[in-house]
């Protein structure tokens, strides 16, 4: 029997971006707002100092940030004819565990998805017509257009104060920016790192063969800067930990660097850290949220009462969450019907790995979101016709480190161990590169996720159930972008060159990103999404998803952190101007 | 000038008689709670976690511990049933209820010279704080000195009763800056060097000093070890916000500027900084030869440096503005005494975070990483790197520092 608490104004689940965001944007209007965190707390400098946070075996392999399956894990399969198995490591995506959430361990790449993303079925119905899109694809336009959200990124780009170089400042094109990027009503808050030989040479092979090069927005810290919650950053030293690592020196934008020390000031704020939400309680009439309920570390049930319950968990975990809850229709794939669950998409990724000739290139000189970019091959910036699918990405030098361990290039036909592989990779460490690209991930009707039937977490809550696998449309745009990647590698003259497109069927063991996205859809219509344009519950009205990315319709050709934080201070605007003067349904 | 002092004087007065009447009015029990902070009272009396002003707070001297009293109206455990004088005989002179003798770890010393005025209307003030019941047993001195008829031939060798005393030929910001930094805030409780008694050094008043495993730093104008690099402004901006372009404040004095110095007008904490500027503490410390770089310690430190500092620190020593504190210049890193750069780099320490500088960034502890050679040898670096120069610390001193950090709460 949960033992019950006392009432607060707004529980929030889950502390990383959209959960402290939220949390200073309420606790500043004086809401009594306590965060329950499943994970430990982390401080900025004496969870991460710089003297020992650059410990590749303790976070990159052994993976010390991340969540344990332990504690909570999923069950995967490819198809619905196969039978899910429950991930026991998790190797191919790393949810974040703890204070910060993914919040600290990403890599800072901060991207703003382009305007017709948002408009993105209507977009590509109306260049290529309505039979241009596969049967199965269940992409849907967002509820909120991109000039709706530019006001809101940019309040995320100023928290993180994001090093870059605008391409589109009000409709005026810049030099050295993105010239394919929607507009902003500013330039970046702090310029563009300083770029390392790798990124140069791609970028001037980029322009010979007919493309605009342009430096990768960051939340790596060119230089000093104060954001307006007061709060002082400092400057990135190329240290090249920033994946799957905390940044101790103050220059990754992280919840902590940027949110908590202003946070943390409010006395009508708390956080419940080692607190794992078991479910959200509903009254009687399964209409509105009574609070949640919480198991600390020694199993001890609480019950937090609360007027507002925010869902600012992991997005797999804000679908688990709506779904034990009992909190909207779950999906099913059969009858297309139900909405929770529905949509799951992910990314495409590919590279092209090169040894160059007589360089020298200190590849370890790096950030997270270093490098030097080309987008001419994103969403639609480029015309599909003919050639057998949609979508795109970005490619381009963005090497996120060469750390020792990990990083052990060697040229093809070398062992793969022993003596000549020592000298091989001794002799090319400093000559390998490595380019990538990063797109778009549309979703289908056979990708959801849902309850397995089978296996339980440690708190008897049924494993959420990952069904997935790559489709032709995106497996083609892979190639496409990794052939057009390959012609800029070319002009680089390398030594040796290999392509590797992404091929399927998706492999969960292997890593390629943790950009899980979907199964709490935001929409303009209750038959296909889960949430409203505000990110509130269609059928709970005092629950909101406040921009995980649990919420995107379907993923595009960029990194989500950025659009996050954009929902993130969107929902809080929609709480605090309309919510709060009237609860009630809002979409 | 005369003419207008006599008539300062009158309306002083006049004031005084006046509010004495009224001893509720929200002015002055308004005025009353700004003169206690001011005096940092909270700072004593209040324990972590604690309820104000209820006190609990262990205070280490080097005579043993004293735990501070409850100062609310409690009338069974606080100072509900204290008379008015009493309360007056507290500050200004040492005694207590029914004539009882303070240890001067209570800083009567600094606070006999507030005015009775004001006294009186800190305890116009004090009469309206909550009562609450936490009984203290403060005097926790081993024999002899739990005595506290003791206090009598300290005081008769070591305290001097008296107001403040306006000093002509300075300005008025300068007299009201010389009353808080000498009266109501108490800086040379901290600041100053103490005889073998413990009582403060007249010869060499703010000029720097060790408590409770921390050295409160020269705040003298002393431009090699003392403030003397500062600006008018750096002073302001480190009082009002916790942190300036040098460095940002921690330990003992990030209680400080937490519950006093940023809370106080802008106009008191530049009266602070005026006076300091011009104390006519401190004089010319003369700068020593800097350690050479071919020595082997410097050598070794500036290795350790790379590894361990120059991320944060950088290679140049500068820091970074309100993050990071600037070692290059900085007169803490050259005090005679590395009893503070020791504790940080053995424990670490957090930055103070203020209303305006919320961020509050933190030290890592190296304890766990470098022994007393390096710990030693990377200090000898700094003090002595980027136009530095100060003693070397040799290995013993951090061994001696680990052990009594190792004693402290």
């Amino acid at each position: 029997m949960a033992r019950k608490l006392p009432p607060k104004d707004v529980v929030i689940i889950g502390l990383g971006w959209t959960g402290s965001i939220l949390a200073y944007e309420l606790a500043k209007t004086g809401l009594d707002v306590v965060a329950i965190e499943r994970g430990p707390w982390r401080d900025t400098v004496t969870d991460f100092p710089p003297a020992y946070a650059q410990d590749e075996l303790r976070y990159a392999v052994r993976l010390d940030l991340f969540l344990r399956a332990g504690q909570e894990t999923l069950t995967f399969r490819n198809n619905a004819g196969q039978t899910a198995l429950p991930i026991r490591n998790f190797s191919g995506f790393l949810p974040g565990n703890g204070v910060g959430g993914a919040g600290v361990h990403w890599n800072g790449q901060t991207w703003r998805f382009l305007p017709t993303d948002f408009k993105l079925r209507s977009h590509l119905e109306e260049r290529y017509g309505k039979d241009a899109l596969p049967a199965d694809m269940t992409i849907q336009d967002w509820p909120v257009s991109y000039d709706e959200l530019e006001p809101y990124y940019d309040r995320f780009e100023k928290l993180c104060g994001t090093s870059g170089k605008a391409g589109n400042i009000r409709g005026a094109k810049q030099a050295g920016g993105n010239p394919f990027e929607g507009w902003r009503s500013s330039e970046y808050p702090t310029p563009p790192l300083k770029q390392g030989l790798g990124a140069t040479l791609f970028a001037e092979a980029a322009r010979k063969t007919g493309h605009t090069p342009f430096p990768q927005p960051a939340s790596n810290l060119s230089e000093a800067y104060t954001n307006p919650l007061g709060v002082k950053l400092g400057q990135c030293t190329y240290c090249g930990f920033c994946e799957r690592f905390g940044c101790g020196n103050y220059a990754k934008s992280s919840p902590q660097t940027c949110v908590l020390p202003a946070l943390m000031r409010f006395p009508n704020f708390s956080a419940q850290t080692e607190s794992e939400v078991v479910r959200i309680n509903l009254d009687s009439t399964g209409k509105r949220a009574t609070g949640v309920t919480y198991v600390d570390t020694s199993g001890e049930e609480w019950e937090q009462p609360a007027d507002m319950v925010l869902l600012c968990a992991f997005s797999l975990f804000n679908v688990q969450l709506m779904l034990v809850s009992g909190i909207g229709k779950a999906y099913d794939p059969q009858t297309g019907q139900g909405v929770v669950g529905r949509n799951y998409a992910y990314q495409t990724t590919s590279s092209v790995s090169l040894i160059l000739k007589d360089k020298i290139l200190n590849p370890f000189i790096a950030t997270g979101a270093h490098g030097m970019i080309v987008d001419d091959y994103n969403g639609d910036n480029f015309d599909h016709s003919g050639l057998g699918f949609v979508g795109g990405g970005y490619m381009g030098a963005g090497q996120t480190g060469a750390r020792p361990i990990q990083t052990r290039p060697v040229p093809k036909g070398t062992p793969k161990w022993g003596a000549q592989w020592k000298k091989a990779t001794a002799e090319t460490y400093q000559k390998a590169f490595s380019l990538s690209t990063h797109g778009s991930s549309y979703s289908y009707k056979d990708c959801y996720l849902d309850l397995d039937p089978t296996y339980k977490d440690r708190l008897g809550r049924p494993l959420m159930r990952m069904t997935f696998d790559f489709h032709d449309n995106e497996l083609k745009m892979s190639a496409y972008l990794t052939e057009r990647l390959a012609e800029i590698a070319k002009a680089m003259d390398p030594a040796e060159m290999t392509p590797n497109p992404r091929k399927g069927p998706y492999n969960s063991t292997i890593y390629q990103t943790t950009h899980n996205t979907g199964g709490t859809v935001m929409g303009a219509d209750p038959a296909n999404s889960v949430v409203n344009r505000y990110c509130q519950s269609w059928d709970v009205h005092n629950v909101f998803v406040p921009g995980g990315a649990s919420v995107f319709p379907q993923n595009h050709g960029y990194n989500p952190t950025d659009t996050v934080g954009a929902l993130a201070y969107w929902t809080a605007d929609a709480i605090k101007d309309r919510y709060l003067k009237n609860p009630g349904p809002l979409g | 000038m005369r003419r207008s002092l006599i008539t300062a004087a009158f309306f002083f007065a006049f004031g005084a008689a006046a509010a004495a009447q009224s001893t509720q009015s929200f002015d002055r029990i308004e005025r009353g709670r700004y003169l206690a902070v001011l005096s940092d009272c909270a700072a004593c009396h209040t324990a972590p976690g604690g309820k104000p002003f209820a006190g609990g707070l262990v205070l280490q001297t080097p005579f043993g511990n004293l735990i501070t009293p409850n100062i609310t109206s409690d009338r069974e455990t606080g100072i509900g049933d204290w008379t008015d004088a009493e309360f007056v005989a507290a500050l200004h002179d040492g005694r207590g209820h029914d004539g009882k003798r303070l240890y001067p770890a209570m800083p009567y010393p600094a606070y006999t010279k507030l005015s009775d005025d004001d006294v009186l209307a800190m305890r116009a003030y004090f009469k309206t704080v909550a009562p609450v019941s936490n009984k203290v047993v403060s005097n926790q001195l081993p024999f002899p000195l739990n005595i506290r008829e003791a206090m009598v031939f300290w005081n008769w060798l070591n305290f001097t009763p008296g107001r403040y005393e306006f000093k002509s030929g300075k300005s008025a910001e300068w007299n009201r800056g010389a009353y808080i930094v000498e009266g109501a805030g108490h800086c040379g409780t901290c600041h100053t060097p103490k005889t073998a008694l413990g009582a403060d050094k007249s010869d060499t008043p703010l000029a720097g000093t060790t408590l409770q495993g921390w050295f409160a730093p020269n705040i003298t104008t002393d431009a090699h070890k003392g403030i003397g690099g500062w600006s008018k402004d750096d002073l302001v901006q480190y009082l009002k916000t916790g942190t300036n372009r040098w460095t940002l404040a921690s330990g003992p004095m990030a209680e400080a500027v937490s519950h006093s110095t940023s809370q106080m007008t802008d106009a008191d904490v530049a009266a602070i900084a005026t006076y300091l500027k011009d104390s006519g503490a401190g004089g010319s410390g003369a700068k020593p030869t800097p350690v050479a770089t071919d020595d082997a310690a410097m050598k070794a430190g500036g290795a350790i440096y790379k590894d361990n500092c120059s991320a944060c620190h950088k290679d140049s020593g500068e820091g970074e503005a309100h993050l990071f504190p600037r070692l290059a210049g900085s007169a803490l890193v050259q005090s005679d005494d590395p009893t503070t750069l020791a504790r940080v780099v053995l424990h670490g320490t957090r930055a103070v975070s203020t209303a305006s500088m919320p961020t509050a960034p933190a030290m890592p502890a190296f304890d766990w990483r470098l022994n007393d050679r390096q710990v030693g040898a990377v200090l000898t670096y700094i003090r002595n790197s980027w136009g530095n120069a100060a003693s070397a610390v040799p290995a013993d001193t951090i061994a001696s520092q680990r052990i009594s950090l190792a004693k402290a709460p």
